[in-house]
């Protein structure tokens, strides 16, 4: 469907009583974002636009250039002998604990007797100007004497050098179901990691309040976290610390905990000088010292029958996650958790290694260690369906999850929302899979450089935080005497809409004009203790607590109204402008005005948390998601078997929202979900050299996908069906599905190598296609070589 | 006197106000510092926030701005990257940002407003470069297709709305006439502007929407004449100001004789990296993107002379007139407003070995004329350079012209004009000579090459008779292929000669691997791209993605 159809926006506001509820609805409709006009006029303020307040300095990180190595010294000498710089900061200068306040507590503030990556920040130059002070932290001169470094998970797991202890989920007996399997394949796999890009580097600007009070203006999605992180590394209490976020120029994960060491670094600066402190990252600065979507490998036996449905499973994922745990731990679980992606696996024996190298620390990424797990289990199933000269789609349907039977996962969740096999049947259909399967397989026939391929792979993506604890929200709704609203959440706006959509669902709420409604800034002073706006969450958590905010309030007009006009509360609606009884219309602002005269409290809060999960952190086990959301890609690509050069033809997209509270919003993230994902496994390529420097620390470098990337024909159709569990307005989370979409893309471009590689079989089984991931063209020129080395001389 | 500014410290060189155009109205800005970027300028010294840094190097377009100038009379608008490009290189130019654009009253400009109605910003930081690139595009393919009838100046700005009948969203003039937009064109134009959230597809929606929406027209007069007196003053080139902008050779030449330690700028696309990210500062900075000979094409029966002012998107455009295979080539070299700033001239002398521009040159059998005061001396490209970003100039040389052998010039018997192409399913013309360029890197458009190729042979009665071949990415320089072309020279064009030069081209360059690709896999490539060559030679269709089409899309 085209996002651009029925995009009707409703300026009315007018009260009638007449006008029909459906009509007057704010959700359910492609609102505009709320910010778009101001975004397109360059009047929407990121951090670093808010203008500086007198006195302001910058600062700029002191880098080390050393991966692993004791820190003797630091010569600040010449640096601060450059023109306009005001102080060097170094650890000696945290006035609080030196080691930053995650729960791992195992990564310094600034690095002190060792540096463990290159990038690693062990002080700042602080100047009075950006440039001046950039340019004297090049200047600083750090005295390192290098000690041996682990640079990759290979080496890593030799090693047995992990951030975490390892994780083994076992369900049934695997190696007896693969002693007793018809058939079985070994396998390895590289996934590469992903740099987030988001298009507004990492920036905190910290400004002294009066008596040891803090205001800090971040970039971030997690503002309770940079509150409490900068009043551990300063030595005050949460409540002397004020964060605030009106929106960020993308997140995608990036800056949940990031975010909160250039906060901190600033504090540590705005607290030694006695004034405001901005750090904002040259895009460089930021590539290198920022954590990644986790580089992954795998090692993995399966068996299976002969229609290709796996029996038996052994798989180990070694996870690169640089030289801190971070959110390493709940990343590898979700790995674990989403291993099975869309199938059942009855004997499996997951391995997980956590691994530590002297790298960036790599952190949450859009899927959340999600899409690491799909990806293998995608791979498998084709490289089965190769071996057995069966359709991938085929096999992939063989495997899913049942509805009466075979629907308990590997962690003892049983799939109660499984709407996979309609899914994919209808997909196959609607992009005419089974027809241009044969047609490309002709073309293929014919076509002596350039092969096809085509692939259909679903997604089944958990919704909640894994961690329990974190699934509960908070928000504030106002009502002004004019009758505009005003709500505040804990969730933070990254460009996902989340603002737009808690405004259309308070908006109906109150029955009043999505317009009259505004949502305001982030702001630890607001809503307390708020979870990160992650997991895809955000709008399920916040804008329920929103409407139960707007709830309250509307439950005290309601009375108030009721005693007026003499009938129940329950018959009191609110519509169109307007608050309804049996024998009464009158205008929202005029209830608004009588009721505060009689003094009915206009303004409420709202809290929300999750129900029915929970899951045990030892064993894995339990249900630690609410729901599943569901989605199925067609994707068709090109190869060039001379070059390795790729190109992605045709997507067809067919995605479970549930009810969508805004369908242009929700296909933006699927489209935006699907490209970012298709950047991770093709072009985004991160290569660190043999001294552990990232090499791809710049867009010039690494390449994210651009406008030639995409494909002409991209058709998104949403599934016309509400979220089977009682969420917001029948709503699913869409943030972090539609990424694993592309997972279709490196299915496809494997079936189109595969048709290169059969075209000069000779005997035997087809060898499976062995495809590191990103599929650039040297991995995929690689990969047709490896099917065989000699083809080409043909 | 003497003595007493004897004891003072070293002033910085004085420099002259920076004067342009903005909202209609001229704006004079005094001591900018030589090496300060326009973004610097737009966001610390006027606090105007509206454009982003993205990145600071010319790679994302967050930071787009839109330039005028005046061309043959009437105002040319290009979108450039503010964040390397030198704030006073805009002296005598019109601006635009991202705030420019909406009336008084607040009424957005179609770009803008076509971005709101395709839903096509989220996060919103890439948008106002966005709304820019789409801004020069709305000025570079529907304002022209309005009639102009703005007499009056605007009393507020530059810009005025022109409603449509009754103030209806028109599609004003031709009725039913095709959309001046296509989406090949929004995806070549827009593919210097990175999004991280949006997938792209509503961007290049509201680039396709733009035309249908209320239009707008600008009083180009008004501006014309504002920039005409800005010209009128004739800038000072006194020898102690820090930047410079001669307006013809012999001054250029005069000053580079003067000043052999300043800065060479001629598009700043890649000295403005040098500023952002290796933070150069320059005391002096000769610009030579003014001196009007140097922005001349001379088209001579014989060859096209380039001069080295000439924008990459002009040079392009005048190569691809001739040779229209390498229009996918062209859209290829970085991003629509890196081409708009960058030079030819910037790029060849600046001799990256992954420079793109170079290797096609060379295979074209370009020259390069180098001139000083003293006289000027003409080589072949590749003779120009001597090691990584080295070569053969003097301090007081400017690289002024860049000629280019028009197709059979020179080499009698050979078969002018246009070759077939390979798409058309013919095998290559008997005595016609075909020039192929290949560029091989992780994505598609606004990359560096991993490997670039370029062969340009000449095949009469079934014999190479002419064969240069140009190679980036496997040296620290643009490199001729001398072995292969030798390999081939005088060989009948069959199978057997492509299998024997294939070794050859693959051994004769010892690339470097690096975070582009292994040296492995660049001399794989070399030798596939030859093979691809002599396919494309004997018909073949369909074996380059650069140009590949599925039939149910076409």
């Amino acid at each position: 469907m085209s996002a651009a159809e029925d995009l009707s926006v409703s300026h009315d506001t007018v009260v009638d009583p007449q006008v029909s509820e459906a009509h007057a609805q704010a959700a359910g409709v492609s609102r505009f974002h709320e910010s778009a006009r101001a975004q397109v006029a360059g009047t929407a303020t990121y951090v670093d636009d808010i203008p500086e307040i007198r006195g302001t300095l910058f600062a700029a990180p002191i880098l080390s250039t050393v991966a692993h190595g004791r820190l003797l010294g630091v010569d600040t000498a010449a640096a601060l002998r450059m023109p306009g710089v005001r102080d060097v900061i170094l650890a000696r200068d945290i006035p609080g604990d030196a080691m930053l306040g995650n729960v791992a507590h195992d990564e310094p503030v600034f690095a002190q007797a060792t540096v463990q990556h290159v990038g690693q920040v062990i002080g700042l130059v602080v100047a009075e100007s950006v440039m001046q002070a950039r340019r004297a932290a090049r200047k600083v001169v750090c005295h390192i004497e290098p000690l041996p470094a682990i640079l990759n998970v290979h080496d890593a797991l030799s090693a047995k050098s992990y951030v975490l202890p390892p994780v083994f989920v076992k369900r049934g007996d695997a190696a007896a179901a693969l002693k007793s399997a018809a058939h079985t394949l070994q396998g390895k796999l590289e996934v590469g990691g992903q740099e987030h890009f988001y298009l507004e580097g990492q920036v905190a600007y910290v400004v002294p309040q009066e008596q040891n009070q803090w205001l800090v203006y971040s970039s971030t999605q997690h503002p309770g976290e940079v509150q409490h992180w900068v009043a551990h590394a300063l030595g005050v209490d949460n409540h002397a610390v004020r964060v605030e976020c009106r929106r960020m120029g993308g997140g995608f994960g990036g800056k949940e905990t990031q975010a909160g060491h250039l906060a901190v670094w600033s504090a540590i600066a705005a607290r030694k000088l006695k004034c405001p402190v901005k750090l904002r990252l040259a895009r460089e600065d930021d590539f290198m010292i920022t954590g990644k979507r986790h580089p992954f490998a795998y090692e993995y036996t399966v068996g299976f029958d002969d229609t290709g449905r796996i029996t038996g499973l052994q798989l180990t994922m070694a996870v690169n996650c640089g030289f801190s745990a971070d959110l390493s731990g709940p990343v590898a679980d979700r790995a674990i958790f989403h291993v099975d992606n869309a199938y059942f696996l009855q004997d499996v024996e997951i391995a997980s290694y956590r691994c530590k190298t002297n790298t960036q620390s790599h952190t949450a990424f859009r899927g959340f260690g999600g899409p690491q797990g799909m990806i293998v289990t995608e791979t498998i199933i084709g490289d089965i369906a190769r071996t057995l000269g069966l359709d991938a789609l085929d096999v992939r349907k063989r495997n899913l999850y049942g509805i009466e039977t075979r629907n308990v996962t590997h962690y003892g969740m049983t799939v109660e929302d499984n709407i996979l096999e309609p899914l994919l049947s209808k997909l196959e259909l609607t992009a005419q899979y089974r027809r241009r399967l044969e047609a490309i397989s002709a073309w293929n026939g014919g076509s002596p450089v350039i092969k096809r391929g085509i692939a259909i792979t679903p997604v089944k993506f958990g919704i909640s935080f894994t961690a329990t604890l974190f699934n509960q929200a908070g928000a504030l709704v106002h009502v002004y005497l004019d009758g505009s609203v005003q709500v505040n959440h804990g969730g933070t706006e990254m460009g996902q809409g989340l603002n737009t959509k808690v405004a259309q669902i308070v908006a109906d709420e109150l029955g009043v004009s999505f317009e009259q409604v505004l949502t305001t800034a982030s702001d630890t002073s607001k809503i307390p203790n708020a979870s990160a706006t992650a997991a895809s969450a955000g709008t399920d958590l916040n804008a329920r607590a929103a409407q139960y905010a707007a709830r309250n309030v509307r439950d005290n007009l309601a009375q108030f109204v009721a005693g007026l006009d003499r009938c129940g509360a329950g018959a009191v609606r609110f519509a169109g402008g307007a608050v309804l009884t049996p024998g009464n219309a009158r205008p929202f602002t005029e209830v608004v005005r009588l009721a505060y005269a009689n003094r009915i409290q206009l303004w409420s809060d709202g809290f929300y948390r999750t129900p029915k999960i929970h899951y045990d952190k030892t064993t894995l086990t339990g249900r630690p998601f609410y729901y599943f959301a569901y989605g199925a890609a067609c994707t068709e690509v090109a190869i060039d078997t001379l070059t390795g050069e790729s190109r992605v033809l045709k997507v067809d997209i067919l995605h479970d929202v549930g009810t969508s509270i805004n369908p242009a919003i929700d296909i933006g993230q699927i489209e935006g979900g699907f490209v970012q994902g298709m950047g991770w496994l093709t072009t985004e390529q991160l290569v660190w050299n043999d001294q552990g420097m990232l090499g791809t620390h710049a867009p010039s470098t690494y390449k994210i996908p651009a406008t030639g990337d995409i494909p002409e024909h991209f058709n998104i159709a949403l599934w016309p069906e509400p979220n089977r569990e009682d969420n917001v307005f029948g709503s699913k989370a869409v943030g972090e599905p539609p990424l694993m979409l592309a997972i279709s893309v490196f299915e496809a471009l494997r079936h189109a190598i595969a048709s290169a590689g059969a075209a000069y079989k000779t005997e035997g089984p087809p060898r499976p296609v062995r495809l590191t991931s990103p599929a650039t063209p040297e991995n995929v020129l690689a990969a047709l070589n490896r099917l065989n080395p000699a083809w080409r001389t043909i | 006197m003497s003595g007493e500014t004897a004891l003072e410290p070293v002033a910085a060189p004085a420099v002259s106000p920076i004067r342009f155009v903005r909202r209609g109205e001229i704006v004079s800005l005094s001591n900018v510092p030589p090496s300060r970027t326009l973004l610097e300028l737009l966001r610390d010294d006027l606090a105007c926030t509206g454009t982003k840094e993205g990145c600071g190097e010319g790679d994302c377009g967050a930071c787009t701005v839109v330039l005028g100038e005046e061309e043959n009379g009437s105002l040319r608008f290009r979108a450039v990257n503010s964040c390397i490009r030198l704030a006073h290189s805009i002296d005598g130019m019109a601006l635009w940002t991202v705030e420019d654009l909406a009336a008084q009253d607040g009424t957005l400009h179609p770009a803008q407003e076509a971005m709101v109605q395709a839903h096509a910003s989220q996060c919103g930081f890439c948008t106002p470069g966005f709304v820019m690139s789409l801004f020069g595009m709305y000025q570079k393919y529907i304002a022209p297709t309005l009639v102009t009838a703005c007499t009056s100046l605007p009393p507020e700005g530059a810009l005025r709305l022109r409603p449509g009948k009754a103030g209806s969203a028109a599609p004003a003039g031709e009725e039913g006439a095709a959309n001046p937009i296509t989406r090949a064109m929004a995806v070549e134009e827009l593919s210097g502007n990175l999004c991280r959230c949006t997938g792209y597809r509503p961007i290049l929606d509201a680039a396709q929407g733009m035309s249908a929406r209320r239009r707008v027209a600008m009083d180009e007069a008004h501006l014309l004449s504002k920039m005409e007196l800005l010209a009128k003053e004739r800038r000072g080139l006194k020898a102690d100001f820090a930047y410079k902008s001669p307006r013809y050779l012999r001054e250029l030449l005069k000053l580079r004789a003067a000043r052999p330690d300043a800065q060479l700028v001629a598009g700043c696309t890649d000295v403005g990296l040098w500023v952002t990210r290796q933070h150069q500062q320059f005391n002096h900075v000769i610009d030579v993107s003014k001196v009007r000979e140097l922005r001349r094409i001379h088209d001579t029966p014989q060859m096209l002379a380039i001069g080295a002012a000439v924008t990459l998107v002009d040079a392009f455009a005048a190569l691809v007139r001739q040779w229209p295979q390498l229009h996918s080539f062209a859209a290829r070299f970085a991003g629509l407003p890196v081409r708009n700033s960058g030079t030819l001239g910037g790029n060849v002398a600046n001799g990256s070995p992954i420079g793109d521009s170079m290797p096609l040159l060379i295979a074209l059998g370009a020259r390069v004329v180098l001139m000083t005061q003293r006289g000027s001396r003409e080589l072949p490209l590749e003779q120009l350079y001597t090691g990584y970003r080295q070569n053969v100039m003097t301090p007081d040389e400017v690289l002024a012209w860049i000629k280019v052998p028009r197709p059979g010039a020179g080499k009698g018997g050979g078969q002018a004009g246009l070759a077939p192409s390979p798409l058309r399913g013919e095998s290559w013309g008997e005595g016609s000579e075909q020039l192929q360029v290949y560029k091989i890197s992780k994505r598609f458009d606004d990359d560096i090459s991993a490997v670039c190729l370029a062969i340009h042979l000449q095949i009469e009665g079934g014999v190479v008779t002419h064969a240069s071949i140009g190679a980036g990415g496997v040296a620290a320089t643009p490199m001729r292929a001398g072995k292969t072309e030798a390999a081939l020279l005088g060989e009948p064009w069959n199978a057997a000669t492509v299998q024997s030069a294939i070794p050859i081209l693959r051994a004769e360059f010892s690339p470097i691997s690096d975070m582009r690709a292994s040296s492995s896999y660049r001399r794989e490539v070399l030798g596939n791209l030859l093979q691809r060559y002599w396919l494309e030679s004997q018909g073949l269709q369909q074996i380059n993605l650069q140009a590949f089409t599925l039939e149910e899309l076409a």
